[in-house]
């Protein structure tokens, strides 16, 4: 064949074997190879993400607003704390992930062993963590109300402060029972778990209560246009902000309840756009699973260290493959934190 | 076979620390920003996207540079693996976000400029 070319130094044939392209091993380059589709399956996820929320500038929900929780700090508002914390142990084991594969260079074999089980350690908190911000997420803390148009409305006191529904919403008699197939037809989906209140609860609540107002998806910008807006609460609307309504205009909106929304999940989402509930479950999830595939992998490895495999082999390059794939997880993190939590 | 790397078998242990000290204020600094929100970045534009947003994006890249160099001992690699695996990637991501961004973009002026009401 014209294709071969000798390399200066062993002079062998580039594909004959016993030369590595790039000067990296087979086993190296494939992960690499696999890391570099991996890196564009999540460009994909995250510039999908990033459609979504061009095309919903105007109201998409603001993250300091939906991760506010700290473990042990109830009712504390502690916005960006715990995420920062998950960010921190995740860079840490990558840390320690690399001081494994260092060690693994100088063939100490114990060192190995120790940090790839703090690497572990690290990965099973973060995934801990990221349940817990999941729960946080999915139960929701303020409640809402969608409308018939699908948008979120929420509640505000005369102050612009955030009220909880359980704070206004009046008990009515009347007992609710949500409709399950044994209760009725055979062919029909089970209904979906009944909100704490009903529409009529709140909507009753809302009218006793005169101070309440409307807060909508819509983000308030300072420009003329918002500015000569009659329907807006004056004083209470600030910059890039979600716009909070006049009294009456929020009496309006109120009569348009739909339905009451405690939380998120794939169909509502009290915090605004249902579609950052969708993405956020979606991406985060999706990079769970490769933090969690990580801390399985890691720990096959880990056993074979801890057996001597590659002390027998005389290489350490596992751990260096798998610190590959591990420091990439820890890589997609840092833009999913960019993207999901401060931009 | 494994002489032939002109890299590694030096310790840099003191260099990984070096790195995650780096890394871990940069993230209290993005933190830090998040929580604050600084008027002067928060309210100022550049190319559509506020200040915030930029020093974020920055930030994180910067990250992302250290992660992949020091941790993932790209430096160490030859020339053609860095090149094939960053120059692909760096190719790919700006040309997809060159053009969703640019489509929802324009969705987004459809929607406001038309009579679809979805605020109701």
């Amino acid at each position: 064949m014209g294709a071969t070319v000798t390399t200066e130094k062993n002079n062998q044939n580039t594909w004959g074997g016993g030369n590595e392209p790039m000067g990296s091993s087979y086993g190296k380059l494939m992960m690499w190879f696999f890391i570099v589709s991996d890196a564009l399956t999540f460009t994909g996820f995250l510039a999908a993400y990033g459609f979504s929320r061009f095309k919903f500038i105007d109201n998409w929900p603001i993250a300091d607003e939906v991760f506010t929780h700290f473990p042990f700090m109830h009712g504390v508002e502690a916005p960006m704390y715990y995420v920062a914390l998950m960010t921190f142990v995740l860079i840490f084991s990558s840390v320690t992930m690399v001081l494994a594969v260092d060690a693994g260079h100088h063939m100490q074999k114990g060192k190995v062993a120790f940090y790839m089980l703090l690497t572990i350690i690290g990965g099973l908190i973060f995934v801990g963590s990221q349940a817990w911000e999941w729960k946080n997420f999915i139960k929701g803390e303020y409640g809402a109300v969608e409308t018939k148009g699908g948008s979120i409305i929420q509640f505000v006191d005369e102050k612009g402060e955030r009220v909880k529904l359980e704070d206004f919403a009046i008990h009515l008699p009347g007992q609710r029972e949500s409709l399950t197939r044994d209760k009725a037809k055979w062919f029909m989906e089970d209904e979906e778990s009944i909100p704490t209140y009903t529409v009529a609860e709140v909507q009753a609540g809302f009218k006793a209560h005169h101070n309440l107002l409307i807060r909508t998806e819509k983000i308030y910008r300072d420009t003329p246009e918002d500015k000569a807006n009659k329907k807006l609460q004056p004083k209470l609307n600030r910059n890039k902000h979600r716009e909070i309504l006049t009294r009456v205009e929020s009496e309006i909106m109120v009569e348009n309840a739909a339905t009451v929304v405690e939380g998120a999940n794939l169909k509502h989402n009290e915090y605004g756009s249902k579609l950052f509930a969708d993405f956020f479950f979606f991406i985060t999830g999706f990079h769970g699973f490769h933090v969690f595939s990580g801390v399985v992998i890691n720990f096959i490895i880990f056993l074979n260290v801890v057996l001597g495999t590659y002390e027998k082999r005389k290489t350490y390059e596992m751990v260096e493959k798998v610190g590959l794939y591990w420091h990439f997880v820890d890589l997609v993190w840092v833009f999913v934190f960019t993207f999901f939590y401060l931009v | 076979m494994s002489n032939n790397h002109s890299h590694e078998h030096v310790s840099n242990t003191k260099r990984i620390w070096l790195v995650f000290a780096l890394l871990s204020v940069v993230t209290t600094v993005e933190v830090y920003l998040g929580i604050k929100r600084p008027d002067f970045l928060y309210m100022n534009n550049f190319l559509s996207m506020n200040l915030l947003n930029w020093v974020f994006i920055i930030l994180t890249l910067y990250k992302a540079y250290y992660i992949v160099w020091a941790f993932m001992h790209m430096e160490g690699e030859k020339g053609s693996l860095r090149w094939a695996v960053v120059a692909t990637v760096i190719f790919l991501v700006l040309y997809l976000l060159f053009i969703l961004l640019i489509e929802a973009d324009y969705v987004f002026e459809v929607f406001k400029n038309s009579t679809i009401k979805w605020n109701f």
